[in-house]
């Protein structure tokens, strides 16, 4: 009831958007209402989330075409991904509260934010294909109106272009999936499609297309050209909803199909879908090491967490059709805690940069630098996000890719020899890509947020302090990524239930020690308890500190940096985002993007400085994409033609069709 | 666990250190480094034939022993040391794919070639198994060698790198005949001499050793 | 009771022994150059001397800057405490397990590299800068030792995979030196020893962990000085429990097992910090861009380490 009643609230709300005009006052109720609907979607999810295992029954509609019912369910999976979507969603509209004030093209913004809420979630409750679809182009239209915001930017239009064109092209393969799942019968019910029996053929096309699908939408590799540019385009608050949270309906989309509708993927779909995801996670982290652009930095860094979150539902197929319920279920566990994950800090992130973005008007990390000096609250709460994707302990990143890992590190002992020596692997890509998130986020956030300013905006951040809204939302999300690090055992327990219907198997990855350890598969098998290393590092914090007090002086005395004597004012001597990047640029730029560094030098006694200059190719655009745009255009030529075609010429198309379709009906009816 | 066990395993951990010399092969950087690698592989090899020769009781592998101990870890080096000053060759070793991913396809052709003795050997004992994997896994390391080095010395090398695999192979089952190693033995020696003459005849056409000139010449490349 | 006192030790041991294991380094580096050398108790008095000075911090510094230390200096020393030393019966020791670890290790780096941006001075970024390139080939190739460590012994909690070595059920297992091979080259990365860096240079182009630390002084230098020293003799530690873990002891050992499993740990770091030395003595520093090469190559043997398992029918 309440969920509904928030539903239609937010559908209200988009018909409040459009009439709002000019007035602020009414963009800032809009998000305010989003806030609340949120919040009661929120509370619905985590009290059908607490209720325990089982779903609500399913829900009929009269709405859509009139022949056909809409049916709505929420189950557990549901209610995580309602959690998960509406915390982001929360959050980001209250913080939409103080930024759509600076934000001048607010006014095609507001209509359509409820709208891609109503999407999202309608998403989750869909309980049949015909409403999965249905929301999905919601959600998916509606950003991409967002993103078309501030269209005066040619590379925000291009942005939209290419979006669209991915989007249209995911839905068609969902559209497909769903399409072979129903069957000639058209049972379009997901609770029909449970017990529909699939051929092989119709089988395998099933999962393709629903990873092409849900995997265009997610991001994936090479399916993510997208979505670096289309994240970016959008407004900052939307950027985040869009990389935290749409690419993990996606993901919902996947587990949905895969783990419920299909239910009998073969393990060999489990090495694809890790594979994929090893090479998105190490693809999409390097792309985002040599980025720039703040909020593309981010988006690239969606790349690679989706990719993480993906290996783990590939190693859960894997062990579920190898007949181990315990390991994929460990698995699920740990890839859904990385969505959670995910969506909070990336969100988080986003956030600050909105904040950094509205502050200073720039969002180039060559224009920024000593934001945290100048925007403390905005500062510490990206400092948290920045260490909890990074995958540090105690907060929450780490305990997903642990809980990875942990399950990878069983995957040897799985019966193919494939995944025995796919998973060492993938293992490595995972361990890699986390080493490189590191040095990706020390390397923004020390260039944004220290040393010193590298423009006058940057210098100027505090004349423009951020609004109380703002630093609110992002301190509750850092709150929430040393929560959900601390506690992990809380959230796996809740996990373990939305995960039990999907391997058959009741599985608690702390049964062992019980709480605050983690043990995984046993308690002899390695454990974890961020709880202790909290408790226990403040302790040996707090010694280290009275030890350092208490033998030698407090005393402290500010005064010019050292630098080794290299007395010199001027901030364009640090480090910058490039030259941080350079030795990895050496190291894994040449191969993956064929990147070439040209150094100009002046004669002799000139004058003018000396240039370097780098070129760097992305591969996938240059290996798949173009390929394709050549080949459509070329068709697209051809095809023209038959534009200009005689009466006579068209008869005989229409005539070759028929006789076409009637060979084919005639081969079916072959016994 | 017995004394036969840990006879197995000095046996595969010096295997293994062949393995590891004909990885580091692929990681030098200075032709002398390149030498100086292979005459420790050789000597590792020398170590594992005479492992052998003292778990089989089969004296006739310390002939072999010794031939890689003297012929390939110090004449053969001793003999490309005095080559490479002699004919004032570039110190460097000249690559044609970076050390990074030469080295990430050496070890998947070491995963390449475990995978390829597993099933095969399905019913031999692990002790053939892992000296076959070490063994196959040498061989296919030389090979890489050969192709992603430019240079001429290091594709001498290369060679006989591939060598040392065949006769770790050989060392390790048991029952193969003396003759086959020294035949082995000849052959490299041979093929040493020839291509101490080659060297020579490519410096006086060429003045250099770079096989890209040779293509050249040959209309291979333009 | 007895348990709580074990576990005090364990904490305060590492942390008091790291600066005599540096000054051993230095003392048996100095005799094989042809030097007497300071005695092996001088960094502690390094240490107390830096105390006592006052800290100069930059007008252009954070408060992560002077935070940074602190937290450096206590990741560091929490990774120490639980690495078994000279008995594997800890309380904490289900805390973290080599996984932890590794990434405990990562916040330490992760706030130094940030200290090293915080002022703003072009040296600070180069360390930064390299320490993470160091870090992101570094650290993948220490979780594939945990992975191949994992196979072998079926966990990656280091009091367990002892436990397992001690047993007697592994022999001399290709993987076991492949995956020792690798985490000596991480250590000798992670630690910034030659050749990846020189730990007493001051020379900048050279340097890596002493550019980031270059704007420090007073106690927060002396904080990010033990640190280093700390993170030596845990991988000292760590090398000498799980892949020579004779003499440590067991759960249930009484007084004189736990002595002797003290002098043991105390013999094998000493032991281990020599070999150190002779082995900086004996070679030279590598050019920065010879580090992806160096420790790609100890990230492949140690996926190496576990793909050859499947040979040696362990897994």
């Amino acid at each position: 009831m309440l969920i509904a009643a928030s539903l239609a609230a937010l559908v209200l709300l988009a018909v409040v958007g459009v009439v709002a005009g000019g007035r602020e006052i009414t963009h800032r109720l809009v998000h305010a209402g989003c806030a609340v609907a949120s919040i009661a979607l929120l509370i619905g999810g985590l009290t059908h989330l607490g209720a325990g295992p089982g779903g609500s029954p399913a829900i009929v509609l009269p709405l859509g075409l009139p022949w056909m019912a809409a049916h709505f369910r929420l189950d557990n999976l549901s209610a995580l991904f309602m959690v998960v979507v509406d915390l982001a969603a929360a959050a980001a509209s209250i913080y939409g509260i103080g930024y759509c004030r600076h934000l001048p093209q607010v006014r095609r913004v507001t209509p359509f934010f409820p709208l891609f809420l109503f999407g999202m979630n309608a998403v989750l409750l869909a309980d049949d294909a015909f409403m999965f679809l249905v929301s999905w182009e919601f959600m998916s239209l509606a950003s991409w109106l967002m993103v078309l915001s501030d269209h005066k930017s040619a590379e925000n239009r291009h942005a939209a272009v290419i979006y669209l064109v991915m989007a249209a092209f995911g839905t068609f393969c969902l559209l497909t999936s769903f399409g072979l799942m129903a069957g000639a019968g058209g049972a379009y019910t997901f609770a029909a499609m449970r017990q529909a029996e699939l051929a092989a053929v119709p089988a395998f096309l099933v999962v393709l297309m629903a990873v092409l699908g849900a995997g265009s939408k997610a991001g994936l590799v090479p399916l993510h050209v997208w979505l670096p540019l289309a994240h970016p385009a959008a407004p900052s608050h939307v950027s985040a909803l869009m990389s935290g949270v749409m690419t993990k309906v996606a993901l919902y989309g996947l587990i949905r199909i895969l783990f419920d509708l299909h239910g009998e993927v073969p393990w060999e779909w489990g090495a694809a879908l890790m594979v994929i995801g090893g090479v998105s996670a190490v693809l999409g982290v390097l792309y985002a090491l040599f980025q720039d652009d703040l909020k593309r930095l981010l988006a690239y860094s969606t790349v690679e967490n989706v990719g993480v979150a993906v290996i783990g539902l590939g190693l859960g197929i894997a062990f579920k059709d190898a007949g181990e319920p315990a390991l994929a279920a460990l698995a699920l566990v740990g890839g859904l805690y990385h969505i959670v994950n995910h969506s909070i800090f990336k969100t988080l992130l986003f956030l600050a940069a909105g904040a950094v973005i509205s502050a200073t008007g720039e969002r180039r990390l060559s224009g920024l630098g000593g934001l945290l000096n100048r925007m403390p609250w905005t500062g510490t709460a990206a400092l948290i996000g920045a260490a909890a994707i990074s995958a540090l302990p105690p907060l929450n990143g780490f305990v997903s890719e642990w809980l990875i890992l942990q399950a990878l590190f069983k995957g040897p002992g799985l019966p193919h020899w494939a995944m025995k020596f796919g998973v060492p692997v993938v293992g490595a890509m995972l361990a890699l890509a986390g080493a490189l998130a590191a040095t990706c986020f020390v390397r923004a956030y020390g260039i944004v947020f220290l040393g010193r300013p590298r423009s006058l905006a940057a210098a100027q951040a505090d004349l423009h302090p951020t609004p109380a809204s703002m630093r609110w939302t992002m301190a509750v999300l850092a709150l929430l990524c040393i929560l959900l690090g601390a506690l992990p055992v809380t959230v796996t327990d809740a996990l373990s239930a939305v995960v039990q219907p999907m391997t058959g198997m009741h599985f608690a990855v702390s049964a062992d020690l019980g709480w605050p350890w983690l043990s995984p598969v046993s308690s002899t098998r390695g454990s974890y308890s961020g709880t202790m290393l909290v408790m226990v590092g403040t302790a040996l914090f707090a010694i280290a500190v009275v030890l350092a007090h208490g033998l030698g002086t407090r005393r402290v005395r500010r005064a010019d940096a050292w630098d080794c004597g290299h007395r010199e004012d001027i901030p364009e001597t640090q480090y910058t985002g490039q030259s941080f990047s350079q030795p990895l640029r050496r190291v894994f730029g040449g191969s993956v993007f064929l990147a070439r560094e040209t150094v100009e030098m002046p004669e002799p006694g000139e004058r003018s400085p000396a240039r370097l200059s780098v070129r760097m190719i992305d591969p996938v655009w240059v290996g798949l994409y173009d390929p394709i745009v050549r080949a459509i255009n070329f068709i697209a030529d051809r095809v023209n033609r038959m534009q200009f075609l005689t009466v006579r010429g068209y008869l005989l198309m229409m005539f070759s069709t028929l006789v076409f379709m009637l060979l084919v009906v005639a081969w079916r009816q072959q016994p | 666990m017995g004394a036969g066990q840990i006879s197995y395993d000095v046996a595969h951990l010096i295997g293994a250190t062949v393995l590891m010399a004909g990885l580091q092969l692929l990681y030098q950087r200075r032709l002398f480094a390149v030498i100086n690698t292979f005459a420790f592989q050789a000597l590792a090899l020398a170590a594992a034939a005479g492992w052998q020769a003292h778990v089989q009781d089969a004296p006739h592998l310390y002939v072999t022993a010794g031939i890689a101990l003297v012929f390939k870890a110090m004449i053969v080096p001793f003999a490309l040391h005095w080559l490479i000053e002699k004919l004032g060759i570039h110190r460097s070793v000249e690559t044609a794919m970076s050390i990074g991913w030469t080295m990430m396809a050496g070890v998947a052709l070491v995963a390449l070639s475990i995978l390829l003795v597993l099933p095969v050997t399905a019913n031999a004992a692990a002790l053939t198994r892992e000296s076959l994997a070490l063994a196959m896994s040498v061989v296919l390391i030389g090979l890489l060698m050969m192709i992603t080095r430019r240079n001429a010395v290091t594709q001498v090398v290369g060679f006989m790198a591939l060598e040392n695999g065949l006769i770790l192979a050989a060392v390790s089952a048991k029952g193969m005949p003396l003759v086959v190693e020294i035949s082995v033995a000849f052959s490299v020696l041979v093929a040493m001499t020839l291509f101490g003459i080659f060297f020579f005849r490519i410096r006086e056409r060429f003045d250099t050793l770079d096989i890209n000139d040779v293509e050249t010449y040959r209309g291979d490349r333009q | 009771m007895i348990e709580l006192l074990i576990e005090v030790a364990q904490v305060f041991l590492v942390v008091a022994l790291a600066p005599l294991v540096t000054g051993w380094v230095r003392l048996v580096k100095a005799r094989l150059q042809g030097r007497i050398g300071a005695s092996p108790i001088q960094p502690y008095r390094d240490l107390y001397r830096l105390l006592q000075q006052e800290a100069v911090v930059a007008h252009s510094a954070s408060w992560l800057f002077r935070a940074a230390p602190y937290v450096t200096f206590s990741a560091v020393w929490l990774a120490a405490v639980l690495i078994p030393t000279f008995t594997t019966d800890l309380v904490l020791a289900p805390a973290a397990d080599l996984i932890a670890l590794v990434a405990l290790l990562g916040v330490a780096r992760f706030w130094t590299a940030l200290a090293g941006m915080d002022v703003g001075t072009a040296f600070g970024g180069l360390g930064a800068s390299r320490e993470m390139l160091i870090a992101s080939l570094a650290e993948p190739a220490m979780l594939m030792v945990t992975f191949s460590l994992s196979l072998v012994s079926g966990s990656t909690a280091p009091s367990q995979i002892i436990a397992f070595v001690l047993s007697g059920s592994v022999g001399i297992e290709v993987s076991m030196g492949l995956a020792l091979a690798a985490l000596v080259m991480v250590a000798v990365a992670e630690n910034g020893r030659i050749p990846i860096d020189n730990p007493s240079t001051h020379l900048e182009l050279t340097m890596v962990h002493e550019a980031m630390v270059l704007e420090y002084s007073g106690r927060h230098l002396a904080l990010m000085e033990a640190a280093g020293m700390v993170r030596l003799t845990l991988f000292l530690a760590l090398i000498g429990a799980l892949f020579a873990p004779w003499g440590i002891a067991q759960p249930g050992a009484g007084a004189t097992e736990m002595a002797l499993g003290l002098g043991v740990f105390l013999a094998k770091s000493f032991a281990l910090a020599s070999a150190l030395a002779v082995f900086e003595t004996g070679i030279a520093k590598m050019r920065v861009f010879r580090y992806a090469d160096f420790l790609g190559g100890a990230l492949l043997l140690g996926l190496l380490a576990t793909i050859f398992l499947y040979v040696s029918e362990a897994v």
